[in-house]
């Protein structure tokens, strides 16, 4: 027992980053899933029940589609997408549910719960409990309840509870607040699904070995393709689960640059941005020391970005030790950036990517012609944008009444 | 013995709980001193955050009115500065590891102990954590307060060997507020757990409100901590606010002193 939590405190951190700075209700809890987890991340079995989910329920591999026309148009770099758009649910998240699901399942949990931005994560934790026939409840701010209407519905027809979160700026980092308060007062038969790469280890190591899926496909799929690694591999971070998945095969690759893009929001020198990395500093937040938008007294800031997915005043430890390591470049993105890369990709592509995963393809839009012909980007489209389309159309100033 | 744990030699300790600049710094300091002066043994002062997640919402609320009064850390140390000009009375900060971090933890220990300040009690720094701030808080004479929850399970041993100052019992699961089913059996257990390894004292806090509690509770712990009952007289913001809480440190002081 005391040689096991040894072991575990050795991997609970990245570098100066990661930890477990949690209310002391849930310690032994926090010991329990991280034992479970180290159990099961091995087990035959397990593996087998996760990739069969992955492929047969929820379509993977994701296609790595070759962008020929954005290409050709932008003028440099081949444009490769890892369309995690083209997922049961329509985003990246259901990898990392179906694998924590089935930790809770093996743990005797029977009910779900998780936080979501832009709804994403909770409409894959509401689907999976479906499958499941587990209990479900989703913790969202209510303002981003108000941004993605449309998610909040699919939740609930899914058959799960939706709480719309009043406390703070009420959007994501609330949304984690909440479900980390309703964790601490039912953790006998509840399961919290953290979405994001962040949080109190385990949960940055299990979404970075859930999501790692998609750097595996990727990797295997462009040396068939191209029989050579890609030169760059770029993906948006809020809290980070798309990028480090993305990321996480290529990270011992030093040939390949990884680029993580932010959510400037009105842009990095604004206070309405949500561009951790570049701006924010070391801090405790969350249940992990990391990067934060804080004041100089270590209050959290309330961030901002048009994309409720990227609206988090934190990123993963990973990220920030990768960050710390120069071994990934982070760079803000506005949301005006954001948005044309929004109309871009589906006029040039016919592809409408979520805003999220906007920030990723507005830098390869800038990346691309600076790069030459038999060069490779790898862009994953983390998500589709149907959810999106209100919202865009508003900031275009048209009246669509849904 | 720690300066925090005399306090609880021959009897039970009143703790109660109340948020810095919550209304604004004047009222905080007025606050202060008739709880120490009407029979509080330990002030409890917590340092607001921006995201109180082990809080309910009486003290969420509390922290927002704070921040609009313009808390700031070093706003909080000066509320204590003030007190001292009068008062004696034992201070311990409840603060998220965040504030300290960020004030440098060398330097937040080393004012702390300036101002008499015995002790901390952090909600997210659990055992595995303590190690970055205890350096400072052992070189500074501050007590860190350890938590131990109804969850606790074998952790408990290992967190009252470790503990100096007082042992802070979770008295039921979630976040602080009022609630009345406190499982006074399940407490005594854990607190015959922490006592077979530690003499250092024992605190009960979560959920207490009433005189009656009180005095159930002061039979098998030596101190009684009040948090959102306190603030919620606070934040009625009645004009005679100093005799309501004057006249509720006195009940309660009554009530847990019958045991001896």
């Amino acid at each position: 027992m005391k040689e096991m939590q040894k072991e575990t405190s050795k991997q609970t951190h990245y570098g100066q980053f990661g930890g477990q700075y949690i209310p002391e209700t849930l310690a032994s809890e926090l010991t329990r899933v991280a034992q479970a987890y180290d159990k099961y991340k091995a087990d035959p079995e397990f593996l087998v029940e996760f990739h069969d989910l992955l492929d047969n329920y929820a379509n993977r591999p994701s296609l790595l589609y070759y962008a020929d026309k954005m290409t050709q148009d932008l003028g440099g770099a081949k444009i490769y997408l890892k369309r995690e758009d083209l997922n049961h649910t329509g985003a990246h998240k259901i990898n990392n549910v179906i694998g924590q699901a089935l930790i809770a399942k093996r743990m005797g949990k029977t009910c779900l719960i998780a936080e979501t931005g832009a709804g994403q994560h909770g409409v894959a934790t509401a689907t999976i409990a479906a499958l499941f026939g587990m209990e479900c409840e989703i913790f969202m701010g209510k303002e981003d309840t108000e941004r993605q209407k449309l998610n909040v519905y699919r939740m609930q027809l899914l058959g799960a509870k939706v709480h719309a979160v009043t406390s703070g700026s009420m959007v994501l980092k609330d949304a984690v607040n909440a479900t980390m308060q309703e964790w601490a007062s039912r953790i006998d038969d509840t399961f919290y699904i953290l979405g994001s790469a962040v949080g109190p280890y385990p949960f940055p190591e299990m979404v970075h070995d859930f999501q790692s899926v998609i750097s595996k496909e990727s990797k295997q799929q462009i040396l068939e393709t191209e029989g050579k690694l890609p030169d760059a591999v770029v993906a948006c971070v809020g809290g980070g689960s798309n990028a480090i998945g993305s990321f996480a095969d290529y990270i011992d690759d030093k040939e390949v640059k990884l680029i993580g893009c932010e959510a400037a929001g009105k842009g990095v020198d604004t206070d309405q941005t949500a561009a951790t990395i570049e701006r924010g500093s070391v801090g405790i937040f969350h249940g992990m020391k990391s990067l934060f938008l804080q004041n100089d007294d270590g209050q959290i800031d309330q961030v901002y970005s048009i994309s409720a997915g990227l609206d988090y005043p934190g990123v993963g430890p990973e990220h920030a030790q990768l960050a710390e390591l120069k071994r990934a470049q982070y760079v803000g993105i506005t949301d005006d950036e954001a948005v044309n890369a929004f109309e871009y990709i589906a006029k040039t592509e016919g592809i409408i990517a979520a805003i999220e995963s906007c920030h990723a393809l507005a830098y390869v839009m800038k990346l691309a012609p600076t790069m030459r012909k038999d060069q490779i980007i790898i862009c994953t489209v983390s998500g589709r944008g149907d959810k999106d389309v209100a919202s865009i159309a508003k900031y275009r100033g048209v009246d669509i009444d849904e | 013995m720690s300066k925090l744990e005399e306090v609880f030699q021959n009897k039970t300790a009143f703790i109660p709980f109340l948020v810095a600049d919550d209304p604004d710094f004047e009222t905080t300091v007025q606050n202060i001193l008739t709880l120490a002066e009407n029979g509080a043994d330990i002030v409890e002062l917590g340092i607001p955050f921006s995201d109180p997640v082990a809080d309910g919402p009486v003290i969420q609320a509390a922290d927002l009115k704070a921040f609009k009064a313009g808390v700031n850390t070093n706003r909080v140390f000066e509320i204590v500065e003030e007190v001292r000009k009068t008062s004696d009375v034992p201070i311990v900060f409840l603060t998220y590891l965040n504030i300290p971090f960020k004030y440098g933890y060398d330097k937040f220990c080393q004012r702390c102990q300036k101002l008499n300040v015995s002790g901390l009690v952090i909600p997210d720094c659990p055992l595995e954590e303590q190690g970055e701030i205890r350096t400072f808080a052992d070189k500074y004479d501050v007590d860190l307060i350890p938590l131990i929850a109804p969850t606790s399970g074998d952790r408990i041993e290992k967190i009252a060997a470790n503990a100096k100052g007082f042992i802070y019992v979770v008295s039921s699961l979630g976040v602080t507020g009022v609630r009345d089913d406190l499982a006074v059996q399940q407490l005594n257990d854990t607190i015959q757990r922490i006592r077979k390894v530690t003499d250092v004292p024992v605190a009960i806090g979560f959920g207490i409100h009433s005189p009656e509690q009180a005095e159930k509770l002061a039979t098998i712990a030596d101190g009684i901590i009040i948090g959102s009952a306190v603030v919620k007289i606070v934040d009625a913001g009645h004009e005679d606010l100093q005799n309501e809480l004057t006249d509720y440190v006195k009940n309660i002081k009554e009530a847990i002193s019958v045991k001896a």
